[in-house]
């Protein structure tokens, strides 16, 4: 259910820092935009597909699987355009748009979730200033992919429960029960990361002598 | 702890309790509501009391939280509400982070205790595919691992069935830790040095497990 | 931040995660089919206020950014981030705050009305207010085109935040989340 789309791999793409990928991604967004011609769309989306298949041999279906989402904008732009203002328009902004997806796509699957969480903390390193402690972004994250199954469950048992005494299919209803249960859930692991020391200042040379807020 | 009283808002929860807990195991029984599991959470300063004082071995709950809690771990009843990570090995490592042990340190610490508990074949499982059991494990062993002198178990077996109610009960039983235990069953409580009765925010009956245990079933029956 | 506020935020981003693994209703006598993964967005903002709500559905979008496919439809990955429809997610974490404000700002009287008020304000006009100008931008089309576009999405946020609001009223008598200051004696 939470299986990342990260494809295993060891050439020099998947070896790159992922701060540099995204980067570069952040780059090539800016750049196509400024750039509106159609010779630099097409030319960076065949780059995009050579790097993304040819370097770092992607199998093509991995990519297409998140390409795939953006197929009925492609078209409703693309008609809008033909329309509207010629193919020469609609040609360039479906071409960028597909340069961008495929590109974001290579860099996700190339990139693990723990190298683009880290890049995420360093990023946020500067926000220290106004007390947030970079390193608890991690734990959130954590967190966070600790309670979709356990949601998940907890959801299934208050169906399971409710079709007990006979009301079928999912009901809203149902929404207030479990977030009930998940709210005190949440409560008592609150307790149980400042047990296990959560609240400690961070063990870094820099002392954290100011509390979060 | 000397005449604590601890409220939530309006509401009374425990009312002038003063107790000194020197002996190894302790077991704390009381119908639902009666403040044990406030009391639990006093002696870890998760609850400071709004009045009176908790000492562990000297050290202040309110003004020295940190070096209370680096020696008095929790477990608390639902495992689920207290494993924090996806993973088994990542959640047991979590404290040890907490405390500022350098990696290496803490890779064999972990292996250790996951080792002790059974859980060394489940190293990089799903927390969430684990049995009830397995889960409280688990809680009891990211505590451990942390190396307090003390443990305090908030009904640990509650949610789990007789077998595994079982396998809880021995790692508490071969703990060195001085432990108190709140609990319902109160089977697991029969090696115990001393067991408190709880009613309505108060200790009614204090003694050896012999002496409580059957006190408090005649009056609940 | 407490640790509580953490745990609190980790669950509002996994609860947006989960609604979006449900499939989409498709409901009589509207264009497109319902998903659940706003109602995410508008839960988290009403339940927890601004700032938690806010870092809730942040957070929900770095771990989509990171890889997971938990949009709904199992999409996730950098590329929703730079497709036609970016502008929706950009906006989620601000929806939130906003719903969280409102919320807050007339807690003292919460009820219905207000929650409704919070969820059509942030739960809808602000995802829109970003959404239709991100899209007229990225497709190069006229805002009024990209507005046009998105009109058949209407009539299923506003059945959410009508979902929204009755569960934000139901759960902030039994649990509510939100402490607002206390008010103290003049001294303090
Ligand atoms: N955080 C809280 N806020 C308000 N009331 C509480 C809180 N925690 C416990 N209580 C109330 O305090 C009383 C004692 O609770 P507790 O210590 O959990 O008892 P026990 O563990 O023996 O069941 C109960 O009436 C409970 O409703
Ligand atoms: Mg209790």
């Amino acid at each position: 259910m939470t299986a990342a789309l990260y494809v295993p791999g060891a050439g020099p793409v998947h070896r790159a820092p992922a701060g540099l990928k995204l980067g570069l991604l952040a780059a090539l967004a800016v750049g196509l935009f400024v750039a509106d011609r159609l010779e630099v769309v097409a030319g960076a989306l065949a780059g995009v597909l050579l790097i993304g298949l040819g370097v770092a041999r992607l199998p093509g279906r991995a990519l297409l699987a998140q390409v795939r989402p953006v197929w009925p904008w492609l078209l409703a732009l693309l008609a809008f355009h033909l329309v509207f203002t010629g193919w020469h328009t609609g040609t360039v902004v479906v071409l960028r748009l597909l340069a961008l997806v495929t590109a974001a796509a290579v860099v996700t699957a190339t990139t693990r979730v723990t190298a683009l969480v880290a890049v995420v903390e360093w990023l946020a390193r500067p926000l220290a200033v106004f007390g947030v402690r970079p390193a608890r972004i991690g734990l959130v994250i954590a967190m966070t992919l600790r309670f979709i199954p356990l949601i998940a469950e907890r959801a299934q048992r208050i169906r399971e429960a409710q079709a007990a005494r006979g009301a079928d299919g999912f009901r809203f209803q149902a929404l207030v029960p479990l977030l009930i249960q998940v709210l005190r859930l949440a409560h008592t692991l609150g307790e149980a990361l400042d047990a296990r020391g959560a609240d400690a200042p961070a063990p870094s040379p820099r002392r954290a002598g100011a509390s979060a807020p | 702890m000397r005449e604590v009283a601890h409220d939530y808002g309006e509401r009374a929860v425990l009312r002038d309790v003063s107790l000194t807990l020197a002996e190894h195991r302790v077991g704390v029984v009381g119908a639902n509501g009666s403040g044990k599991s406030t009391f639990a959470r006093l002696l870890n300063g998760l609850v400071v009391p709004t009045s009176g004082t908790v000492l562990v071995d000297g050290l202040d709950t309110r003004t020295q939280l940190r070096e209370v809690r680096r020696r008095v771990g929790f477990v608390f009843q639902d495992p689920d509400a207290q494993i924090v990570h996806p993973t088994v090995a990542e959640d047991v490592e979590f404290g040890l982070t907490n405390l500022g042990v350098p990696p290496q340190e803490r890779a064999r610490r972990v292996e250790e205790v996951l080792v002790r508990y059974g859980l060394a074949g489940h190293r990089d499982h799903p927390a969430h595919l684990l049995s009830g059991g397995q889960k409280q494990l688990l809680a009891i062993a990211g505590v451990l691992v942390m190396g307090p002198q003390r443990v305090v178990f908030d009904e640990p077996t509650t949610l789990l069935d007789l077998a595994n109610t079982r396998r809880v009960a021995r790692v508490i039983d071969e703990l060195e830790h001085d432990v108190v235990v709140v609990t319902h069953q109160l089977d697991l409580l029969a090696g115990f040095d001393r067991v408190l009765v709880f009613d309505d925010g108060r200790v009614a009956a204090d003694g050896t497990p012999a002496e409580t245990v059957r006190w408090y079933v005649d009056r609940m029956s | 931040m407490k640790s509580r506020d953490l745990a609190y935020v980790a669950l509002f981003a996994a609860i947006t995660a989960v609604l979006g693994l449900l499939p989409a209703v498709p409901v009589p006598g509207i264009p497109v089919p319902i998903t659940a993964q706003t109602l995410g967005v508008m839960l988290a903002g009403s339940v927890l206020g601004a700032r938690r709500g806010g870092l809730a559905l942040l957070t929900f979008l770095v771990v989509v950014a990171a890889g997971l496919p938990l949009l709904s439809g199992g999409r996730g990955g950098l590329g929703v981030f730079v497709g036609p429809s970016a502008g929706y997610l950009y906006s989620w974490p601000i929806a939130a705050f906003v719903i969280g404000f409102l919320t807050q700002l007339t807690w003292r009287r919460f009820n219905l009305a207000w929650a409704m008020v919070a969820n059509l304000v942030g739960g809808v006009a602000v995802i829109y207010a970003l959404g239709i100008p991100f899209t007229s931008i990225y497709g190069d089309v006229s805002l009024t085109a990209a507005a046009t576009g998105s009109l058949s999405f209407i009539p299923g946020d506003l059945v959410k935040a009508g979902i929204a609001s009755v569960v934000a009223v139901a759960v902030h008598k039994a649990y509510p989340v939100i402490e607002l200051p206390r008010r103290r004696p003049a001294a303090g």
